[in-house]
């Protein structure tokens, strides 16, 4: 078989792009260990976070406080920070990426959460909280100026204008 | 960059070339099954073959031999990157000694300089232990946990500066294993890419790489263009320029990076490169720049210091091309850098056509990296499309691409041109503005989130 250039390529793209959202509900969004996963910042309480994910598959879906309280808006369906993670992860990854990692049939009216028929489930939220706090150590990480040859591996990848 | 000149690049690879590569893709199949189960497989042994003759040879041969059977110490590892990456610069060289040729431009040898101190030997083992792991496994084998595994690993050198460039490669590596995790699910494996990736890092674990800056340099500045590297927690930006004053006017490269996160792109990018207000201001309001005492690398990159540097004249980078740019005097390559993704020569191109994402010039024509246009900038594929002239980047990736910098081009019977850096200090297209706006101040709600979060 004649190989594609791709396989034979060093700089090319392997991540889908993301898009940029606003941060503020929900600062951390990823997929990733079987989960669409996520912080969502709490509406009343600055210092508070909610951890919610769904997962795939399953379609169970869970969420908690960072200290590991059970959220209270949370019964047999999916709580409004579960929604709220599910939308911004649309923006984020594009509802086709989305869909595919969580194995959903989503019908015409685009509607993720409605095409998901899991149940409450317990889920690692301490795991997952801890991923955020490393996303947001990166802001803290100072710049360099020595040269970093490796990122000519790295492109910024052209985004669809 | 003249049309005779293209012509001379294109004809055909350069000798060897062609039975190089179709080694280093045996070995790099071998790594995608893993060698912890290589069978039958013989592509070591033939990768171990090539480098028979040179210092490298008996070395590779051993450790070939010894992981056939089972034998995958970090050593014998480290031996086959370093066999494999030597295979690699040998094509890297015969690529660039035919632009240099084609261009006419003249190569400053390479001089060894002093080393760097080895820097925090445990945290180098960590690293060289997790990338024994993944070429036992292979990537097939590659799976969530495997991935994980590399977290403890990525936070200590990112607190470790010495290390930033292994940081950020490993960091980067392990990001695209992750979100294609589990990877015996995918159809389709970049395969070259991730064999790169994974002997590049273990060579850097071993210590290669770390130099001190070689001298200063004092001139005057001239931008040609600048490129954006980024994957999902680092972005930099390097500045390809030609320094005037002492030995006459010469290529130089400075990069300012910075750590960030996915959700963070596009033109928010410059945000996190605050720190360097005159290389930004000189980007943006195309000037050159008089630098003072500018700590120099050995490859001719400038370890950029704001501070050292005034943004100075306007200095138009069209004008730098035409007039300065064919007598400018390129710097040698470190020798662990050889390798054909380095290759990014300026070039100037006027006059030509685009058809299909191929400039075309006096019958020769060459691909446009199209996909190389920086989500930061004003560049489209549109733009480039209705251009004339071009400053862009010789690279070589499978095939000769350029890849554009800046563009003068027509656009409803007016000129235009647009420039990789002009939106340095913030976008200038009101459209741009207004979809920036829409997602708000990402850098600030991030850092307010970490102020809260991080120190409890
Ligand atoms: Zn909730």
């Amino acid at each position: 078989m004649e190989k594609a250039p791709w396989e034979r390529s060093s700089a090319v793209r392997v991540v889908p792009p993301v898009q940029p959202r606003k941060l503020a509900k929900v600062p951390f969004v990823e997929l990733a260990d079987g989960r669409l996963r996520g912080v969502v910042s709490s509406g009343s309480d600055m210092a508070r976070v909610y951890v919610s994910s769904f997962e795939a598959g399953s379609h169970d879906f869970g969420c908690s406080t960072n200290n590991n309280r059970p959220c209270g808006g949370l019964s047999g369906y999916p709580c409004k920070h579960l929604h709220a993670l599910a939308d911004e992860a649309v923006k984020q990854y594009g509802l086709d990426r989305v869909a595919r990692y969580l194995r959903v049939e989503v019908g015409e009216d685009g509607d993720l959460v409605g095409a998901m028929g899991g149940s409450r489930a317990k889920a690692p939220a301490a795991a997952v909280f801890s991923r955020f706090l490393r996303h947001l150590s990166y802001l803290e990480v100072p710049g360099t100026a020595e040269p970093l040859p490796e990122m000519d591996w790295f492109p910024a990848f052209g985004a669809v204008r | 960059m003249l049309a005779v000149q293209l012509g001379e690049l294109l004809d055909g690879a350069p000798e060897g070339v062609g039975a190089a590569l179709d080694v280093i893709a045996g070995f790099d199949e071998a790594l995608a099954r893993g060698l912890g189960r290589l069978g039958e497989d013989g592509s070591l042994q033939a990768l171990a073959g090539a480098l028979a003759g040179s210092p490298l040879g008996p070395v590779a041969a051993e450790a070939a031999e010894k992981i056939a059977i089972g034998g995958l110490g970090d050593e014998r590892l480290t031996a086959m990157a370093a066999g494999r990456s030597a295979v690699f610069g040998a094509v890297h060289d015969a690529l660039l000694a035919r632009l240099d040729g084609a261009l006419g431009r003249e190569r400053i040898a390479w001089e060894d300089g002093p080393a760097g101190e080895p820097a925090a030997a445990n945290l180098l083992s960590g690293c060289r232990s997790w990338l024994g792991e993944l070429a036992i496994a292979g990537w097939r084998g590659v799976d969530h946990d495997l991935v994980s595994a590399s977290d403890p690993v990525v936070e200590a050198l990112l607190a470790e500066p010495r290390l930033r460039r292994l940081a950020v490669l490993l960091d980067g590596f392990a990001a695209e294993l992750r979100a294609s995790s589990p990877v015996a699910t995918m159809e389709r494996l970049p395969v070259r890419r991730w064999a790169d990736l994974w002997a590049r890092a273990l060579l850097l674990a071993r210590g290669a790489g770390s130099t001190v800056p070689a001298g200063t340099v004092s001139g005057r500045l001239l931008i040609l263009g600048a490129e954006v590297h980024e994957h999902a927690t680092a972005v930099q930006v390097r500045v390809h320029g030609i320094l005037e004053g002492g030995d006459g006017p010469r290529l130089v490269r400075a990069g300012v990076a910075a750590a960030k996160v996915d959700t963070i792109t596009g033109p928010a990018v410059w945000n996190l490169l605050g720190d360097h207000p005159a290389l930004l201001a000189a980007l943006a309001e195309h000037r050159g720049l008089d630098v003072q005492d500018m700590p120099v690398a050995g490859g001719g990159d400038l370890v950029w210091d704001d501070g050292r540097a005034n943004a100075g004249e306007p200095a138009d980078p069209f004008a730098t091309a035409r007039v300065r740019l064919a007598e400018a005097s390129a710097p040698a390559v470190p020798p662990l850098e050889r390798h054909p993704v380095r290759i990014a020569e300026p070039v100037l191109l006027e006059g030509y056509t685009v058809k299909d994402g191929k400039l075309e010039l006096d019958g020769h024509s060459i691909e446009l990296d199209l996909d190389r246009l920086p989500p930061s900038g004003p560049l489209t594929p549109q733009l480039v499309a209705a251009s004339t002239s071009c400053i862009g980047l010789v690279r070589w990736d499978d095939r000769w691409r350029v890849q554009p910098l800046a563009v003068q081009a027509t656009v409803r019977k007016k000129p235009v041109e647009a420039h990789n850096g002009d939106w340095a200090q913030g976008p200038t297209d009101p459209k741009v503005v207004k979809a920036e706006a829409r997602s708000g101040d990402v850098v600030a709600v991030l850092r307010e989130r970490a102020g809260r979060l991080l120190r409890k």
